[in-house]
């Protein structure tokens, strides 16, 4: 079959650089898929924007050819094409979704306007004509009220939802090829598994080509014919997805493979956890927010983002949160970091040594809020915008001890060139500023700083999800060895179950402010027994063509609950309570 | 309809306003120990001229001045009979100026609207000359236009207002026939409104129009600009662009929409700003604004006038804010559904 697109030596460069894509060759035939692979930084965006040719300003294509063979049939270069050619392609042949569906639609515009646009442009249509196209489109992708949803703003509708619209604006012109640029990774693991089955639909009834750009190897498996691996701007290896996943040549896949967390088969059922020396316990915790609607007529809305939340944390382990987002665990870590107070009833205790008096972490004064604070830090998500661009590494590094008046300026500087090292960096980067640290740095960076106070308790919420995959590895391990190394407690809050199953002691999983199942994560993957626990198990993307996301499972579980099998069913906030259903092994169900 | 009720809405907050508006007003006046008569008697009795303090004395009480502060607001804004039963504000009656010894409806008569007509030209100005300045600048970031209308915008920042008039002047004279000073022919004062009128008024209105809006224009196209450059950075622009769509389209449909946004918001703002900044360019091009009378008015203690033209400036400012609002909330989907926490 001959290529819908080939792109054979592509190379680009920004101004006189050394160029960040070199020599990159593959190609597409309709109806097939093609993932490009790497790593932040490896190209893949770059050159699959090169395609539609909307690089930035300052990027040329300095080399290579692109050849297309649209509809038309006359095989064309891409990259000689003038501009209002290029234009008419764009959208109608060529069709592209973008990885952050909250910003990549207009905040101003309605759905129906965005979407039918496509069409105006194309093929001319009026907006009533092509309201027609536009409602069969939205009911293709799985919107219940294809009506409504053509009169909403982007702000109305959920990430999932956003990407179903985005997915239809690219999809309402019926294009040759889709490019898709990591269309998953802002979006929960279940809304990740329904879109991509959801794509995958499409492109069989359609019989459109599709390239697919993403960092990760699940979602290869579960898409792609073909894959290429990128590194650097250069190609590493490719091939049909059978074989680069079924027996990884190039070292660097193997490293991708062996960096990518899973989910483990497990043989065997953990033992509970020991009880007895507690060093944060949560008792009875709910948060309910009040919501005043922006109109003085209208009545306020009542969110429950925690309910009757009891947990407790082992010292010297890990209790790992996981939920998908708006499932409450972060109001659960401020409510455990005493940043948040819990409604009256509620009580979060933590005690500092296992024979001090617990102190009341939702009844604290000044005094012991700040003693509080030495021994209870965090470590935040986003390294990018967690340390201040201003300040040398030293500067951010010390303040937590200038804060609290410990120590003079010399013992300062030797524990912050002591806690470097034990993050391995080297003492001589405490006078760079933080631009000169990659990301991983960065969170290496964060953990030092929440460890100058020597604290017992870290709280971290998602410390690696803004990490590349091999990067995360080099963090989880990172964060494992000052546990032991310390004797520190982790609170984990994170998304990701696979993320969570080599970190954790005990997994809670929430689900719309409640723990629906709690068990040490042997035992949760070894017998998951909430259907939401099967669905997050099930839409975790694997890198095993042979073992694809099973979307049944994964809509059974992520439904709302009273779409949840008898044992679980419940509306409202009338719950079940969380039964014991094997020792440390609890699950919310009717008895 | 969910607008119609927020503009409802608004307007009834806008007139609450203006009721705590006037209240301060008041005060402030009020703040200077005395008042233009009872300075006036103190000034009479000092040169022994009796007669005249009689004639004050009675000015005292028409006007309810020997009255307690309080009686005194409500009588002017006309909340309470006063020696002549229900006339104050509301009743449409502005009050005596004593400075000029004539109603203060007569001296600020044709000036109030002159004032309105010159700002509004001015921020019709602003906006004409800053919209499509702006945009093309940020479309064309760092090339030649952009350098170009960056140099003339700080030149119409830099240069003092009165000078750029002086100059205008000169040259508007000198070359194009344009008349000097004044907002009409001086022979149609006071005369009644004709078409002869119109065109000499628009004719008179070009220069202080220039002068009045040169700086807030190029203020405005920098900010334009600069918020121009960050939309276009999204994501979103991104999207259109591989829709398919052309570069103006995209520009004027999209990030235009989104960077108009604090222009809107501005004209609240604008407005009592360009009063307030063209007294002195009244004062120096000889236009019959309010501003010069609310000079002297102040000056001279001319309580019932001044305060008369510091409510007026207060209602400007406040139709000003309840327009950009409302339009905000028409512009702009996220405001109008707005929730907010507690």
């Amino acid at each position: 079959m001959t290529p819908l697109l080939s792109v054979e030596n592509l190379s680009i460069g920004f101004g006189h650089e050394e160029p960040v894509v070199q020599d990159v060759n593959f190609s597409v035939s309709p109806g097939e898929t093609i993932a490009l692979v790497g790593e932040s930084g490896s190209g893949k965006t770059i050159s699959c924007r090169a395609v539609l040719r909307i690089l930035p300003k300052a990027a040329q294509i300095r080399s290579g050819k692109m050849i297309w063979r649209g509809t038309g049939g006359a095989a064309r270069d891409l990259r000689s094409l003038p501009e209002r050619q290029m234009r008419d392609l764009r959208g109608n042949e060529i069709a592209m979704i973008f990885q952050e569906p909250m910003r990549s639609l207009s905040p101003l515009h309605r759905i129906g306007n965005q979407v039918g646009e496509v069409l105006w442009l194309h093929g001319g249509k009026s907006e009533s004509a092509a309201r027609k196209e536009v409602l069969e489109c939205f009911e293709r992708v799985g919107f219940p009220d294809p009506e409504r949803t053509y009169k909403s703003y982007p702000f109305e509708l959920s990430g999932g939802m956003r990407q179903r619209a985005m997915i239809a604006m690219a999809m309402v012109a019926k294009p040759d090829l889709l490019i898709a640029d990591e269309p998953t990774t802002a979006l929960d693991v279940t809304t990740q598994a329904q879109v991509l089955g959801l794509m995958k639909e499409l492109q069989q009834e359609t019989g459109m080509a599709m390239i697919l750009v993403t960092h990760d190897l699940g979602v290869v498996a579960n898409m792609a014919e073909q894959v290429v691996v990128m590194h650097k701007g250069r190609v590493m290896e490719s091939g049909s997805a059978a074989d680069v996943l079924g027996a990884p040549a190039h070292p660097y896949t193997q490293a991708l493979f062996n960096a990518a967390p899973q989910i483990p088969a497990t043989p065997t059922p953990a033992p509970p956890l020991p009880r007895e020396d507690l060093i944060l316990q949560m008792k009875d915790v709910s948060k309910t927010y009040t919501l005043r609607a922006g109109k003085a007529w209208a009545k306020p809305t009542i969110v429950n983002a925690c309910m009757g939340l009891n947990l407790s944390l082992t010292r010297g382990k890990t209790l790992a949160i996981v939920g998908e987002s708006g499932s409450g665990k972060t109001t659960a870590a401020r409510i455990a970091l005493g940043a948040e107070l819990p409604d009256p009833g509620g009580e979060v205790l933590f005690r500092p040594t296992a024979t001090a008096e617990p102190v009341a972490v939702h009844a604290m004064d000044r005094a012991t809020r700040t003693a509080f604070q030495r021994d209870a830090q965090m470590v935040f998500q986003d390294p990018y915008s967690s340390l201040s661009p201003r300040m040398r590494v030293q500067d951010a590094m010390v303040e937590p001890l200038e804060i609290h008046n410990l120590g003079d300026r010399s013992s300062r500087r030797d524990r912050a060139a002591e806690m470097l090292r034990l993050v391995g960096l080297k003492p001589e980067m405490l006078l760079r500023y933080p631009h000169a640290f990659s990301g991983g740095q960065r969170q290496r960076l964060s953990i030092a700083r929440a460890l100058m106070l020597d604290p017992s308790l870290i709280v971290c919420d998602e410390p690696t999800s803004a990490l590349d995959v091999s990067v995360q590895e080099q963090i989880l391990q990172l964060l494992e060895d000052i546990r032991d190394r310390q004797n520190l407690s982790y609170l984990f809050i994170s998304h990701d179950l696979a993320v969570v199953a080599r970190i954790a002691d005990e997994v809670a999983v929430m689900r719309r402010g409640m723990v629906v199942e709690q068990a040490p994560p042997e035992t949760l993957f070894y017998n998951p027994q909430h259907p939401y626990t099967k669905a997050l198990i099930a839409a975790q993307p694997e890198p095993s063509i042979d073992r694809p996301i099973n979307l049944k499972l994964v809509a059974q579980g992520a439904g709302s609950p009273d779409s949840w099998p008898d044992r679980f069913k419940f509306s409202g906030i009338s719950a079940p309570p969380l039964v014991q259903v094997e020792p440390g092994h609890k699950v919310r169900c009717h008895v | 309809m969910e607008i119609l009720r927020y503009a409802i809405y608004r307007f009834g907050t806008m007139l609450l306003t203006l009721l705590v508006v006037s209240v301060l007003i008041f005060v402030i006046i009020n703040l200077p120990p005395g008042d233009y008569l009872s300075n006036q008697i103190a000034e009479l009795r000092a040169s022994g001229q009796s007669s005249g303090v009689e004639k004050a004395e009675f000015l005292r009480k028409e006007y309810a001045l020997d009255k307690p502060l309080w009686q005194q607001y409500m009588i002017w804004m006309g909340f309470m009979p006063g020696p002549h039963g229900f006339s104050g504000m509301i009743q449409g009656n502005f009050g005596w100026s004593f400075e000029f010894d004539r109603p203060v409806a007569e001296i600020v008569g044709e000036s109030l609207w002159l004032t309105v007509l010159v700002n509004v030209a001015a921020v019709l100005f602003v906006y004409l000359v800053a919209l499509p300045l702006g945009v093309l600048a940020a479309a064309r970031a760092r090339t030649w236009v952009d350098y170009t209308s960056a140099f003339v915008g700080y030149l119409g920042l830099a240069t003092p207002n009165f000078l750029l008039a002086l100059i205008l002047f000169y040259y508007g004279h000198k070359y194009f026939d344009l008349p000097i000073g004044g907002l009409m022919d001086p022979a149609m004062e006071g005369e009644p409104m004709s078409w002869e009128k119109v065109k000499s008024i628009l004719i008179h209105l070009i220069v202080p129009t220039f002068v009045i809006g040169t700086s807030g224009a190029s203020a405005m196209m920098q900010r334009l600009r600069a918020n121009m450059l960050d939309e276009l950075g999204k994501p979103y622009v991104e999207t259109a662009v591989a829709k398919g769509m052309s570069p103006s389209r995209m520009l004027t449909k999209y990030p235009l929409r989104v960077a108009f946004n604090p222009f809107v918001a501005d004209i609240g703002n604008l407005l009592p700003a360009m009063i307030s900044g063209s007294v002195l360019v009244s004062v120096v091009l000889g236009l019959q604004t309010i501003g010069p009378t609310l000079l002297t008015a102040l000056k001279t203690q001319d309580m019932f006038l001044s305060g008369f033209v510091l409510m007026f400036v207060a209602l400007l400012t406040l139709i000003g804010t309840m327009i950009s609002d409302v339009l905000l909330v028409m512009l702009d989907p996220r405001i109008r559904y707005e929730e907010r926490q507690r």
